[in-house]
Order: structure tokens, then C-alpha cells, then sequence
């Protein structure tokens, strides 16, 4: 009997993602997780990429997961779910075990976009039945903040330090929603844990459908964002606002925009709250700005377009 | 009932995995390609084996497809060779540091650069520290019996190791050579039924695979391995004993072949370990105390055994088909070296690379080799200690 999606009902629900696990104070990461692993209504195996989730969840003899769990390495949690996936069905097939069970890969960023974009491409070739979960902090956090292909432009990262002569990052992140779903996958989408229902929903609908799934979920790291420490849900917010994380799913080739914004708010609105765009707003880096929101422009553009294609 | 067939090591292999029956087998088999993985495909293909393939997108996954599935609960299979193996090598840690008794057909083959897809030993050399157990095959016979013992001595409680088994590119994977196949029944009672430690996939007692561990038990963690470690050979020797009850075949860590009362011999890995027997034979019919002592079990190492073997001869060449680079000895030729250095007396000790990148071994090389030891034995001087052979000058 699946619960339902209202925070009274949640409540009751054990947290498969306990507290006293090591992750920093107001990141955004293990909100991701619990709601995620609430928002499951079957028994879940997951498996999680090297990085700051990993690492601070399962610290021998401790961890912070009460369901199966399997960390590898840095590049393959889609690989290492893939392989749980089939032998779950191997002996399914062969009559020793009649359990329904999900699988979810977890990855940050720099697991997702980056160093593991192989392996994914591969699973989700496959046809895995299986959902994939980045959560998208925008750089290499654990490690010390090193920039990814997932780090907006202009943003100041300890390998693309904003300097005299380069202003941060002079690259654009690469859009691994819209590469997810170019695989014909049959469910692609963008949440964020200030929309928890959406983000609950989505979830819950990716489960249901057979098949590979992905789900980008920005967050907010205020250690690499250089923001105050209990603003993960209000920037995860602004980012919706301003459309510089758009909420949407594409699902079997249909796209659907789940939230918009009432009045779209301007993207600085979003880069104003943080310190690793603060150079952006230098008279010198004004281009830079402008750059911004033209790109979110667009990206907001072409989703409504692909959408209104769609919308009877 | 065991039945008599004409096959090439490929083929002999992916017969051993279809009689044992894996659960899953995620390969990637094209660094460089071997038919090793095409027969065993047609066999899930043809339904002859429960098996569910998992067909990745490179050795990399392969390898963590297998992790990931051997974590679930079940038993998991893989082969690669050369390029593939170095691309793997990353995993190979996690794999035995997870302990997961993964069985892998390796099928051995030189490293780039230059690329070259020929037999060579470079590619399982570099994976020798991995924690993996490694077995080498002389030949198609050995290989398909080393595979199906592997799964015993994977699988051991004692244990829990995953194992290379190694078979030599081209002159043993592309041969066609008489082999003895066993009976699937056979097969599948001597490996038996398969239970996993703490699987993934038994959601009332969830567990976490692949934790941290920093300073504070990092390296009790290590030394762990290393014990488990010293408990292989053991179990390898009670596993042939059983096999040889089956099959009639012997085995054991290491083959000694006429070396009880010889004064100079060879030591050397696979294939050309059966060319050179032959020239042994010939060097014996001339009085010459030859003999041939040549590697089963490489890792872990049997030093003490090894040691126990060699330390009454006089002279032995230790024959490479891979280099340690950086002007040192042979890989085969340090584990040799560090067995026998704890005695006395041992014999004085030399080592050849021979037969890179597929290069032909002939039995004129282990003749000129023997030739040199008689000679060593007779002024006690060394000339090289360290040479190539076969090769233009």
C-alpha cells in the first residue's frame, strides 16, 4: 500500500537514511537522499559513487544506510547497480527470489557528468531497470571544490580560480539531463528539494515505469557555494525561480515542465547569494552576467517550446 | 564418462563456464578480442546455460558490473586480456579488498605501446599484486581444468579470493589442441552450489559493501589479505586432490618436471614451459642433469615450496615473457630470487626475456639457455645475468 505523498503521512515512515552521518552542516545531499529513499514505496538497493555522500555515510564500523548498499569506486555506480540489477534478475528467473526490489544509483556531479559519464551511457544503453540520482553541487565539493563539466559559468572553483586575467569558470555546464534522455530512456528529469513534492513524485513515478530512469537533483553546497550554511532549500529554490534549474521530465520522449515560476526572476537574483559568483558583478565581468542569463533564457525557451509541442 | 575433443584454449574455457553455470557474466571483450566470450555468448544464446550476460561498454564496467553483481549474491564470471586487464586494473583492487570470489579467464597478451595483440605475459604481470589469486596454463587441458577448479578455490570460506586463470594469447587461446572435457554433471557437482556471505539482495539483513577506513584500521584491513592470503596454497593442493579424483589429472602449486636429481634447470610460465620440456628430455638422453620447474599457483607465490624445489641445483635461468622495466630482473625472476634467499646453498641464478609481443619461442632458446647453465656450472663464472633473447641486437 504505497503512502501517500502528504507530510503527515510521511512522517510515519521510517528514514532509511539515518542521522549522525558526516556530511556537512546544511548541505544538501542527504535531504536529497531522504527524500528519495521516503518517497520509495518497495524495498531499494543502492549503489554510490565515491564522493562527499559516500565517503561520509559509511565510515567503518558506522553507516547511515539502512538498506543494501554498495559504494565501488568513483566512475561506475551505474556499472556496479547494473551488475546487482542482473543478478537480481538471474535469480529471479531461476526461482530464489520473489521479492519485487528497485534499484537507484546515487553520484554527484563529477561522478555523473564527468569521470562516469561512460559507465551511465553504458547502463542506460542496457536497459536496466534501474533509476539513476545525481545530486548536482556544481564542482568537485569533497575534495575541495576543483571544478566539473556540471560548475556554471563563471563560477570561481579552486581549478578555475576567478584571477586578473580569467573570471572563474569560461565554460558552460554540459546539459546531462537532455544527454540522458537522447538515450531514449524512458524517464528523464529535474528536482530540487525545495520542491519536495515534485521531486518526491518524480521518483515515484520513475520507479513505476520499467526501465532506466534519470534524475538530476540540484544541491546546494555552501562550502563550495560559499553560501550560509542554512540556505540549501532557499537556493535550491531561487534556482527553480530563476530558471537556472528548470523542473521538468521528459518521459518517453514527452516533455512536461512540472513547476513555473509565476514571475521568472532574474538568474543574478540566485548568483547574488553566493560567493563563488561574486566577482561576477565587477563592472569588468558585467558580460559575464549578461552571458548568464542569456543562456538560461535559452534553455528556459527551448524546454517551453519542446513542451508546448506536447501540450493538448 | 570424460570425452576426448579437438579444441583451441578459447574454446576449452568457455566449456569449462558453460558446465559451471554462472549466474552472470558481464564481459567486454574486444581489448584485444578473444572468441573466448563470443562461444560463451552462443551458449546463453542457445540456451545451454542460465546465465545473464551483461554486455558493457568497456572492461572498466565489466569489472564493476562484476563487483556489483558478485556483492548481489551469485556466482560471476568475466575474461579479458591485455589492454583490457590494464584497463580493468583499478577494479581488480576493489574486488579482492571486497572479497568477492570472481573467476576470470585471462588470456595473456602484450601492452601497448607499440600495440601488439600477441602472446606476452605483461598484461597479467602488472595485475600480480592485485590480491588476486592467479593460476597459469601450460596449455588448453590445463587451462580448461584450471578454470574449473578456480571456482573452488574462489569460493573456499577460507578465503573468498577472486582468481585469475592465465592462458598464453594466440599459441594456446587460437591452437587447437586434444583435450579431455569432463562431464557437466561432473562439473557441477564438483563445484556445487553456490552461497554468498552477506548478500546485497537479502533486503531483511541490509548491509553496506565498499566502506571507508582511514588510519585507524586501514592497514589491519591489509594485513588481513595478506593471511588469507597464506591460506591459498593450501587450499589449492585440497582442491587438485579432489579434481584429480575426477579427472585422473595431477596437480599441484607448481609442476617439477625431472628436477628431484638435476643440476641445471629452466623456470619458466605456460606455453613454452612444454616446448622446453622437450629439449629437457633431449639434454637428459645426453647425460645432462637437466630439469624444468614451471609455476601453477603464482599468487599468491609458494616462496617456501619454490625454494624447497630449487635450492639443490647449481644453476637456474629464470625465463621471463614480460620485463619489469627500470633495469631490474624479470618478475618471475625476483619471485624465484626471493625464494631461495634465505638458504646457504643455492644455486646461482639468471634470467632471460624471451618471447615478447608474441615473439616464437623455439627449443634451440632453451637449448642455447641449458647450454649456458652447463657452462656456468663448469667455470662458475656469469656472463650477463640479465639478457633478451631472441631478439636483433
Amino acid at each position: 500500500m504505497a503512502t501517500e505523498l502528504r507530510l503527515k503521512e510521511l512522517s510515519k515512515k521510517e528514514v532509511l537514511f539515518s542521522s549522525g552521518h558526516r556530511m556537512c552542516a546544511g548541505c544538501g545531499a542527504p535531504i536529497v537522499v531522504k527524500m528519495v529513499l521516503l518517497a520509495c514505496d518497495y524495498p531499494v538497493i543502492a549503489s554510490n559513487a565515491t564522493g562527499c555522500l559516500e565517503v561520509s555515510s559509511c565510515i567503518s564500523d558506522y553507516t547511515a544506510w539502512k538498506i543494501p548498499w554498495i559504494h565501488n569506486a568513483f566512475e561506475n555506480a551505474a556499472a556496479t547497480i547494473s551488475g546487482v540489477e542482473t543478478m537480481y534478475r538471474a535469480l529471479k528467473k531461476q526461482g530464489k527470489i520473489d521479492k519485487e526490489i528497485k534499484f537507484i544509483a546515487f553520484g554527484g556531479d563529477g561522478g555523473t557528468y564527468d569521470i562516469g559519464l561512460q559507465s551511465l551511457s553504458g547502463a542506460m544503453e542496457r536497459g536496466h531497470d534501474m533509476l539513476y540520482i545525481c545530486y548536482d553541487n556544481g564542482a568537485y565539493m569533497n575534495t575541495g571544490i576543483q571544478r566539473s563539466s556540471a560548475t556554471p559559468l563563471g563560477a570561481n572553483t579552486t581549478t578555475c580560480p576567478a584571477g586578473d586575467v580569467i573570471p572563474g569558470k569560461t565554460q558552460e555546464r554540459k546539459n546531462i539531463t537532455r544527454i540522458m534522455a537522447a538515450h531514449n530512456i524512458p524517464y528523464a528529469a529535474q528536482a530540487s528539494p525545495s520542491h519536495w513534492l515534485d521531486l518526491m513524485k518524480k521518483v515515484r513515478k520513475a520507479l513505476e515505469i520499467n526501465g532506466p530512469k534519470f534524475m538530476n537533483i540540484i544541491s546546494p553546497c555552501n562550502r563550495g557555494w560559499r553560501s550560509r550554511t542554512d540556505d540549501a532549500i532557499l537556493l535550491s529554490r531561487l534556482a527553480v525561480a530563476t530558471c537556472h534549474w528548470p523542473l521538468y521530465e521528459i518521459e518517453y520522449g514527452v516533455t512536461k515542465i512540472t513547476f513555473k515560476p509565476k514571475e521568472k526572476k532574474p538568474v543574478v537574483d540566485f548568483l547574488k547569494t553566493q560567493g563563488r559568483f561574486k566577482h561576477l558583478f565587477s563592472p569588468e565581468n558585467e558580460w559575464l552576467l549578461k552571458k548568464f542569463q542569456e543562456n538560461v533564457d535559452m534553455e528556459w525557451e527551448r524546454l517551453q517550446k519542446e513542451a508546448s509541442l506536447y501540450a493538448s | 564418462m570424460s570425452k576426448v575433443v579437438a579444441a583451441t584454449g578459447n574454446e576449452a574455457v568457455a566449456n569449462a563456464l558453460r558446465q559451471v553455470d554462472p549466474d552472470v557474466c558481464a564481459a567486454y571483450p574486444i581489448t584485444p578480442q578473444t572468441e573466448l566470450m563470443q562461444r560463451f555468448a552462443s551458449f546463453v544464446s542457445d540456451g545451454q546455460v542460465k546465465t545473464e550476460t551483461i554486455l558493457v561498454e568497456s572492461e572498466h564496467s565489466a569489472m564493476s558490473a562484476c563487483v556489483g553483481a558478485a556483492a548481489a549474491g551469485g556466482r560471476v564470471v568475466t575474461a579479458t586480456s591485455s589492454q583490457g586487464l590494464a584497463l580493468m586494473w583499478e577494479i581488480l583492487f576493489i574486488a579482492s579488498g571486497l572479497r568477492l570470489p570472481i573467476v576470470m579467464p585471462v588470456v595473456n597478451r602484450a601492452l601497448s605501446a607499440p600495440i601488439n595483440i600477441h602472446g606476452d605475459h605483461s598484461d597479467a604481470m602488472g595485475a600480480r599484486d592485485s590480491g588476486w589469486i592467479q593460476l597459469w596454463s601450460e596449455n588448453a587441458q590445463e587451462a580448461y581444468d584450471n578454470t574449473i577448479q578456480a571456482f573452488r578455490i574462489a569460493e573456499h570460506m577460507d578465503t573468498r579470493l577472486p582468481v585469475m586463470i592465465c592462458l598464453d594469447g594466440f599459441i594456446i587461446s587460437h591452437s587447437i589442441e586434444r583435450i579431455e572435457y569432463l562431464d557437466d554433471d561432473e562439473v557441477k557437482n564438483f563445484v556445487g552450489e553456490y552461497r554468498q556471505l552477506h548478500p546485497l539482495l537479502n533486503i531483511e539483513h541490509p548491509v553496506s559493501y565498499g566502506p571507508l577506513i582511514l588510519t585507524d584500521y586501514y592497514m589491519e584491513y591489509r594485513k588481513a589479505h595478506d593471511e588469507v592470503m597464506t591460506k591459498v596454497p593450501g587450499i589449492v593442493l585440497d582442491v587438485a586432490k579432489d579434481f584429480e579424483k575426477i579427472s585422473g589429472r595431477k596437480y599441484s602449486l607448481f609442476d617439477a618436471y625431472r628436477l628431484e636429481d638435476a643440476e641445471v634447470a629452466l623456470v619458466i610460465l605456460n606455453s613454452a614451459a612444454g616446448t622446453s620440456k622437450d629439449v629437457v628430455d633431449e639434454f637428459r638422453n645426453r647425460g645432462v642433469k637437466a630439469g624444468l620447474l614451471k609455476p601453477r599457483l603464482y599468487r599468491p607465490f609458494p616462496y617456501k615450496e619454490i625454494g624447497e624445489a630449487l635450492k639443490h641445483l647449481k644453476a637456474v635461468c629464470v625465463l621471463d615473457r614480460a620485463d619489469a622495466f627500470g633495469g631490474s630482473y624479470g618478475p618471475v625472476f625476483i619471485d624465484i630470487a626471493a625464494s631461495l634467499y634465505s638458504y646457504k646453498e643455492k644455486p646461482i641464478l639468471i634470467n632471460k626475456i624471451y618471447g615478447l609481443g608474441g615473439r616464437d619461442y623455439f627449443p634451440e632458446h632453451a637449448a642455447l639457455v641449458l647450454n649456458e647453465l652447463i657452462e656456468i656450472v663448469k667455470t662458475g663464472e656469469v656472463k650477463t645475468f640479465k639478457e633478451y633473447i631472441g631478439v636483433r641486437q
